[in-house]
């Protein structure tokens, strides 16, 4: 029971992370339907930008965590603005392909500055975050990540619901000629979103260094989950992002723990094949409307 | 020479692969000097790259039906290679069948299992197949590796020599003929291949498959037939690789293959034959040389001292590549050739 | 010079750097008016309106000749953003609206021009000219009927607080009780807001009711222009727009020949 406990708990709050980080995937893809392949390379960038802070500027943890995600918000920025800017109209197929050359890049980038080696951060959660029910003991970090999380989660949902930038993003996603017409700025829209994946990329990618500590081969991966992850919650979903980031969290940890840990990293290949096959626009996708 | 305009005044002119004699001639030329020159001039290196060329041209040429013919991106190209390769090592250890037997076995196989995780995708319109494709990715490196009751896993599995028709295949050099043999007839086949109905079905799906399907072309099935055809080639080159080298673990057949193929691709030109070999060609080279100069500049005391490690330079470039080819030249080394072509049959006088 | 609002000199505009959709088409349009385009389909109405509005670049066309005058400031080849923000909206054809989004948020976006500004008022003036989308307010707007969606369009556009408006077929399949309705405001707003508006409609008798001056366009040219009560007049118009023969009779649409109208003007 013990046992089943403590894997409910880290596969919920690394469910919740892939979730997050699916998030920002699902936020470039509903405004430009681009899928984003450098997208675990943004996890990794993001964990990275906070080991310099903390580690090489000796920087404070909060002031580091700040730094970092504004770096990676104007990554996101500087990728839309040189090089996907410039194939606005160009067959998608080459913007894709882009973040795929784009995700060796950085991955390359990473290995020759900081090497395949792991790294942890200094140990500096404080222990108060750390709760323990009887036998149900959560540990400060997967605490840590449920706040965080929360607070991104509500953040991001009150921005999109009430404020005029988050509305005009998602006016973009929705007709992209009618907000032309109105006068939004469609390409700040881009620049914006690939800011705010870039963002929340980066935070998840702290997050996650924080947990298993950061190696760029182990986040790569990680941000290729987001595939299985948007597959199952449907393509263009924030909300079942979230639900699929936790299912295939769980589906993981409980292989691993009752299976085989080998198993864990294909288990939500499977899970995306079959998903594919047998409900192809997700659990909560909405299929789309098709006029021709 | 070239008639300047367009002349062309039947169907049969447009789709011509050589549109003079001359360019007819020039291609035996090539040809025949291929065939007959380098394996003089070759020392075992260079042949070893040119093999190896070989072999990336098939698997390349097979991807590019795909992505430049008919719209859709495989990122399990790496992976599918690996299956041909471990068909044909345990057709031929396990069976014992020969060699001309297992090699287009092994394609058969691949495009089968390509086609099983191209089946859900090819329900749905957009780019579904790229995710299927990933996810078989890893399941087949999984099953690769863990298997082992089939693949030996980390063990890896040797082959028996190569033996063709009874002839055996040494060295270098036999399977030099070997595997231009097969990159003639597959690059033939492929040629052709998009110069048919189906090829012309591809490229009404690459560009609209809505109006394709409202066309009465069947989208799915010719989905599925396209990336079955395009697996085949890399089940194909994979079992011509597992041949040349003797013995394969699953190791190399990761991610990074399937990404290095599909730089080729696009550096060779989308929806072009040629351009594939040209793809195979530069990015082999530039492998080659960045390994070459990462020997050079580990011998550099003050770089090995630094502790930089400059292998991951070889990612970065790929990568480097692939974006500056998208944004500069998205129609790769083939546009680049035609226009240098152009630019020499027209000197001095452009007009 | 000053009551001139928008001119467009000679206009010609191709798509794809090969078709060519204007020809040349030169026309002006008053402060404070409105003024109607009429012609059949493919006459280049549309494409007018996008030139104006700069919403041609995203569909690779292009105006190669001539000049578009806003305020006497040379606008042709901007972008959307621009020219948007020079207080042109258009309407596009079809209803677009955002059908992911409540009919407030759809209206919302109409602000995107004046980012940052406040909104309210705006917001009330389009339920007082708009009454049914006050009711829907919190609907998604996909759940919409085709009338409601044409109030939206209209009112989304109006929260930018538009100079000019640019209609484009905003009766197009509606019931006619709903397009009178929606003419009344549309006249309403020309004379409340002072909003000069250029209608685009293939129902030329209900434009030229609310229309101060017509321009008709066959085969990306403008063939015919006058007062609205003039064109109304006119036999060609009766006979080929109106569907009224010289005698005042109505004509069914097959005894109408349009080769006498391509004989006549072109």
């Amino acid at each position: 029971m013990d046992f089943f406990v403590q894997i409910l708990v880290g596969g919920l709050s690394i469910g919740f992370l892939y979730g997050l980080s699916a998030m920002g995937f699902v936020m470039i893809f509903k405004s430009s339907s681009v899928l984003n392949f450098a997208h675990g390379e943004l996890l990794a960038i993001g964990a990275y930008f906070f080991l310099a802070f903390v580690t090489w500027a000796k920087l404070p943890i909060l002031l580091s965590f700040l730094l970092a995600l504004a770096a990676c918000f104007l990554l996101g920025i500087i990728i839309e603005r040189i090089l996907l800017r410039p194939l606005i109209g160009e067959p998608l197929i080459f913007v894709i392909m882009l973040t795929v050359g784009l995700a060796a890049m950085f991955k390359g980038l990473i290995l020759l500055l900081w090497g395949g080696n792991l790294f942890t951060y200094p140990d500096f959660l404080p222990k108060a975050l750390g709760v323990q029910w009887g036998i149900v003991r959560i540990p400060p970090v997967y605490g840590a990540t449920l706040i965080i999380g929360t607070v991104f989660l509500v953040l991001f949902g009150l921005f999109f619901k009430f404020s005029s930038q988050g509305i005009y993003m998602r006016s973009v996603a929705d007709n992209q000629r009618a907000a032309l017409s109105l006068g939004v700025h469609v390409k700040r829209v881009f620049a914006l979103s690939w800011a705010i994946a870039a963002l929340v990329a980066g935070m998840s990618g702290i997050v996650l260094g924080i947990i298993n500590g950061v190696n760029v081969h182990d986040l790569s991966a990680i941000g290729l989950k987001v595939f299985p992850v948007v597959i199952l919650g449907g393509l263009d979903s924030i909300g079942g992002a979230i639900i699929g980031g936790i299912i295939i969290g769980l589906l993981e940890n409980f292989t691993s723990g009752y299976l085989s840990p080998s198993l864990r990293d294909v288990v939500p290949y499977v899970v995306l094949v079959l998903i594919l096959l047998l409900k192809p626009y997700g659990l909560f996708g909405l299929k789309e409307i098709e006029r021709v | 020479m070239h008639p300047c305009g367009n002349f062309r005044e039947r169907y049969e002119q447009e789709i011509k692969v050589f549109s003079t004699d001359f360019g007819r001639l020039w291609a035996g030329v090539g040809f025949v000097l291929l065939l007959a020159v380098v394996p003089l001039l070759a020392t075992p290196y260079t042949l070893y790259i040119v093999n190896t060329i070989g072999i990336a041209a098939i698997a390349v040429i097979g991807l590019n039906i795909l992505i430049g013919f008919t719209g859709q991106i495989s990122l399990g190209h790496g992976a599918f290679f690996g299956v041909g390769a471990y068909a044909a090592a345990i057709l031929s250890t396990a069976l014992g069948l020969p060699l001309i037997v297992s090699v287009p076995a092994a394609g058969l196989i691949t495009a089968l299992i390509g086609m099983i995780f191209g089946i859900p995708s090819g329900r749905l319109k957009g780019l579904y197949l790229t995710i299927a494709t990933l996810a078989g990715q890893f399941i087949i490196e999984y099953v690769l590796i863990h298997w082992e009751s089939l693949t030996q896993g980390t063990m890896g599995i040797t082959l028996p020599p190569a033996r063709l028709l009874g002839l055996p295949i040494r060295g270098d050099l036999g399977f030099y003929y070997l595997i231009f043999a097969s990159l003639a007839g597959m690059g033939w086949i492929a040629v052709n291949l998009v110069r048919t109905r189906y090829g012309r079905a591809f490229i009404a799906i690459r560009d609209n498959d809505r109006a394709a399907e409202g066309m009465g072309i069947p989208i799915f099935r010719y989905k599925l037939l396209s990336f079955g055809i395009s697996s085949f080639y890399a089940g194909f080159a994979g079992a011509l690789w597992a041949y040349y080298m003797g013995s394969i673990t699953a190791e190399p057949f990761n991610l990074g293959l399937s990404v290095e193929y599909i730089a080729m691709v696009i550096i060779g030109g989308l929806g072009s034959i040629s351009g594939s070999i040209f793809g195979a060609v530069f990015i082999t080279l530039l492998n080659e040389g960045l390994r070459f100069m990462t020997g050079i500049l580990m011998n550099w005391g003050f770089i090995s001292q630094s502790g930089l490690n400059i292998a991951p330079l070889r990612e970065f470039v790929f990568g480097l590549a692939i974006v500056l080819f998208i944004l500069l030249e998205p129609r790769g080394l083939a546009e680049l050739w035609r226009i240098v072509r152009s630019n020499f049959r027209l000197w001095p006088f452009s007009y | 010079m000053d009551r001139m609002l928008l001119q467009l000199n000679n206009v010609s505009v191709v798509y794809s750097d090969v078709i060519q959709v204007l020809k040349g088409v030169s026309l002006s349009v008053e402060n404070n008016r409105i003024v109607s385009l009429l012609g059949s389909n493919g006459a280049g109405k549309t494409t007018t309106l996008k030139a104006v509005s700069g919403l041609l670049k995203p569909e690779n066309g292009k105006v190669t000749d001539g000049t578009i005058l806003y305020r006497g400031k040379e606008i042709q080849n901007q972008s959307p953003e621009t020219i948007t923000r020079h207080g042109i909206i258009q309407v596009l054809e079809g209803r677009q609206p955002f059908k992911y989004l409540t009919i407030e948020e759809n209206l919302r976006v109409g602000t995107a021009t004046r980012w940052g500004k406040p909104y309210r008022q705006d917001l009330e003036k389009v339920y007082h000219y708009f009454p049914a989308l006050w009711e829907r307010r919190r609907g998604l707007a996909g759940y919409c009927s085709g009338g409601e969606l044409q109030m939206l369009v209209m009112g989304r556009a109006l929260m930018a607080h538009p100079e000019l408006l640019l209609l484009d077929e905003p009766s197009l399949g509606l019931a006619p009780l709903v397009v009178k309705e929606i003419f009344r405001i549309i006249r309403q707003i020309n004379e409340e807001e002072g909003t000069t508006i250029v209608l685009v409609e293939q129902n030329a008798r209900m434009a030229l009711q609310i229309a101060h001056y017509g321009y008709v366009m066959e085969n990306g040219k403008i063939v015919m222009e006058g007062l609205a009560g003039d064109l109304c007049a006119n036999p060609d118009i009766r006979e080929f727009y109106l569907g009224l023969s010289a005698a005042g009779n109505v004509k069914s649409y097959t005894e109408v020949k349009s080769y006498r109208r391509r004989k006549r003007w072109l």
